[in-house]
């Protein structure tokens, strides 16, 4: 048995299966309990860096599940794939390193966070779950597989959301927001589904996409997806979820289900440009989603600038990053019937996009996991009772720099590569569109020079004496992203060109999509 | 090995700006050390000037989170109540914004294509 | 006329859950609405894969020339009704952890988090 072919499974499996452990060596031991879980999304992050480097000097890989070899697609006399498949190609795969390493960080930070709470063995339990919906909704070749796997991330974030519900009221009240939304939005997708299912009589991506003639049924499924998509991605006007959900979760869950609301964002992604392609009017879809990212960009930062709770205000920067990347995106999508424009611009605005959604994993990570920081040394999350803390939290300090540098767009650091990349092209598309995501990247440093400000400078307060440092597993989770950072900011042209335009390339060209499953057909 | 990221219409390089920051940086801090060196030291003459004003203590003068860009929000002060009022909390606007929006796009996309 | 009735059904199943999501004010009617919605949408894949005189998909060894109804969503359907199962029981677990906090379970005074 030839390990390397059944390294997809295994990057699902591994935390599924610990997923169901860790309750039965929860009884033994509590401590036990963290360091599976870090073993466990510790190999996923081995296997999925493994399966990075094969899919990008190979060509992408497909797993079918039940089948004789793994990637015996069509079964023999059948012109059609019938079981349930993996379809990892460049962008998948992007999207896998991007949930792995923010979930293994994740795990290493709650190994001093949660430790004062009840009901430990079970928080570890639901990371994972969550942990191997995310992947699943990243690597699936099949759409109902998607629907499954979104359910799986939904309920597991609800849960570990309303993790303090024991105790105080608005974690509960947060959960049951969620809950409701993500409900909604799961069934409509299934709806699509089943619209696709009766027309086509097929439920894998490629198949459907190398048959698909855009009927009235599929304007339908495609209007119904793309609200119902972006609003799990937390896009205007349908985010106010996110500053709910976002400020009352444990500081390293919500580091998680930033990567969990990108995951959404990539399914959008997904089934735009891989299942659709230019079937669809592209320049109107392009505008809608344009529009989307225009509003989630403004109305995000604004509302950032008045919160007094410091994780409010980092879930409403948050929505407005979000934006960026569908301003990127949209443009590209926008031009993607028009070969000239596409070579001009649109494949550097996707590129700019799409880096954009690595960068803000990454920083918005960082200030979520400072913000925890802060929280559990003080006790509170009121902007207003918090002062002097830089006097005894020193690398706190330096990683909160470090992250609102980057996620304010100031060079060196990352996020001035990947908006430089959207300004310039986005310029090109129309001008208004770059002048807007400017000033929204002026009022970002300026709302996070009012957190530093209230935070960390000033005199040293008297009920803060006993402050130290957080402990040392927190310490080395923020200091490692903090080191992503400077590294993605000094090199970025490594990354852009070995991850990013692959990935770009795997979304616009569709053909490549469906012949990998296909046979070149 | 220098870092260099094209976009269709330039290119950018962190290493040539941390070392263009570095020589123009050195630069300045040569020409300002050059300046005015006949002052007394720990004398009134080293203190920030305020009109002869008693100093205020800094526990006092720090200003809290609910006072940062008053003047901002005051200023733009009509767009921020409806704004502020529109996100309620309440669950049934949430599903409500969610059901408009569906409608509406499906409407574009049905019309437009 | 008469084949379309499931799917009118549908319709009105899914406009019942959305009405309710939208304009009532209790938090365990909003999650009879979630749960009206979803059996819309079991009904809406089950309907799907209906033929005209078939029988149901039970026989390891047919009799010839019989057609029979879809398979496939059935599958579907009950995987889904399974997910249900753990959104319902999530969702009413979470209200009666309001109920406990706040005291009440009325959506215009469970609202501590806004702005």
């Amino acid at each position: 048995m030839n390990l390397s072919n059944h390294i997809p499974i295994l990057i699902i499996a591994i935390p599924l299966l610990a997923a169901f452990l860790v309750p039965l060596i929860g009884r033994i031991n509590k401590k036990a309990t963290g360091i599976l879980t870090t073993l466990a999304l510790s190999v996923s992050l081995i296997f999925t860096i493994a399966l990075a480097v094969k899919i990008l000097t190979v060509g992408p890989q497909v797993y079918v599940f039940g089948a004789t070899s793994p990637s015996l697609t069509l079964p023999s006399g059948l012109k059609f794939p019938i079981r349930i498949m993996l379809q990892i190609d460049a962008m998948s795969i992007f999207m896998g390193l991007i949930t792995a390493v923010i979930s293994f960080f994740g795990a290493i930070y709650s190994l001093s966070f949660i430790k004062k709470y009840d009901g430990v063995d079970k928080y570890y339990s639901l990371l994972l779950l969550l942990t191997v919906g995310m992947f699943g909704m990243e690597f699936t070749g099949d759409i109902f597989n998607f629907f499954v796997f979104l359910e799986i991330a939904s309920i597991a974030s609800v849960a570990l959301i309303s993790f303090r519900g024991v105790d105080y009221g608005e974690p509960a009240e947060a959960g049951f927001k969620y809950m409701m939304v993500s409900s909604i939005s799961a069934l409509m997708v299934l709806f699509a589904v089943g619209i696709f299912y009766g027309q086509y009589d097929l439920l894998n991506f490629a198949a459907i996409a190398s048959m698909i003639k855009y009927s009235q049924l599929d304007k339908i499924a495609l209007g119904l997806l793309i609200p119902v998509l972006a609003m799990k991605a937390g896009a205007v006007p349908m985010h106010m979820w996110t500053p709910d959900a976002y400020s009352e979760a444990p500081a390293p869950i919500t580091m998680i289900l930033v990567a969990a609301s990108q995951a959404s964002l990539y399914a959008l992604f997904r089934i735009v440009f891989s299942l659709y392609n230019i079937s669809l009017n592209a320049l109107t879809v392009g505008w809608i989603i344009i529009i989307f990212g225009l509003l989630s960009m403004f109305i995000g930062v604004t509302m950032a600038i008045v919160q007094k709770d410091i994780k409010r205000l980092m879930a409403y920067h948050a929505v407005s990053q979000t934006g960026y990347m569908l301003l990127g995106v949209g443009v590209g999508l926008a031009v993607l019937a028009n070969p000239v424009a596409l070579q001009k611009y649109g494949i550097t605005a996707m590129e700019g996009g799409i880096f954009h959604i690595m960068n803000h994993a990454m920083y918005k990570g960082l200030l979520f996991l400072t913000a925890g920081a802060l929280f559990f040394r003080t006790g509170t999350r009121d902007l207003n009772k918090m002062g002097g803390l830089a006097h005894y939290m020193k690398y706190t300090t330096i990683f909160f720099i470090i992250g609102a540098a980057a996620i304010a767009g100031l060079p060196p650091f990352n996020g001035f590569a990947s908006k430089l990349l959207i300004y310039e092209s986005v310029y090109r598309f129309n001008p208004l569109l770059s002048i807007i995501a400017m000033v929204v990247s002026i009022l970002t440093l300026a709302s996070f020079v009012k957190v530093f400000h209230s935070a960390f400078l000033g005199p040293k307060l008297p009920q803060f004496k006993e402050v130290k440092e957080v402990p040392r597993s927190m310490v080395f989770a923020m200091a490692v992203l903090s080191c992503i950072i400077i590294f993605f900011g000094l090199f970025p042209d490594l990354i852009v060109k070995n991850l990013v335009h692959p990935a770009v390339m795997s979304l616009i060209e569709q053909l490549q999509y469906t012949g990998t499953v296909l046979g070149g057909m | 090995m220098l870092g260099l990221l094209e976009t269709g219409s330039g290119f950018w390089s962190a290493i040539i700006w941390i070392v263009l920051v570095l020589v123009i940086g050195s630069i300045v801090i040569y020409i300002r050390n050059k300046g005015e060196d006949s002052y007394k030291k720990n004398t009134e003459q080293d203190k920030p000037f305020i009109s002869g004003n008693p100093e205020e203590s800094k526990e006092s003068s720090h200003l809290s989170a609910n006072h940062i860009y008053w003047g901002f929000t005051e200023a733009l002060k009509g767009y921020y109540n409806p704004l502020v009022k529109m996100h309620t909390g309440n669950i049934n606007d949430y599903s409500s914004w969610i059901i408009m929006l569906t409608v509406i796009i499906l409407i574009v996309i049905g019309v437009s294509g | 006329m008469i084949g379309n009735l499931p799917y009118i059904a549908v319709a009105i199943f899914i406009g019942l859950g959305i009405y309710t999501l939208m304009f009532k004010k209790n938090l365990i009617k909003i999650a009879i609405g979630v749960c009206l919605i979803e059996n819309g949408v079991n009904l809406f894949l089950i309907t799907l894969g209906y033929k005209k005189g078939a029988i149901a998909p039970i026989y390891t060894q047919a009799p010839s020339g019989q057609a029979m109804v879809l398979p496939t969503p059935q599958a579907l359907t009950l995987t889904s009704i399974v997910i249900g199962i753990a959104t319902t029981a999530l969702i009413l677990s979470v209200a009666m952890m309001i109920y406990k906090h706040y005291g009440t379970l009325d959506t215009d005074q469970v609202r501590r988090l806004r702005g």
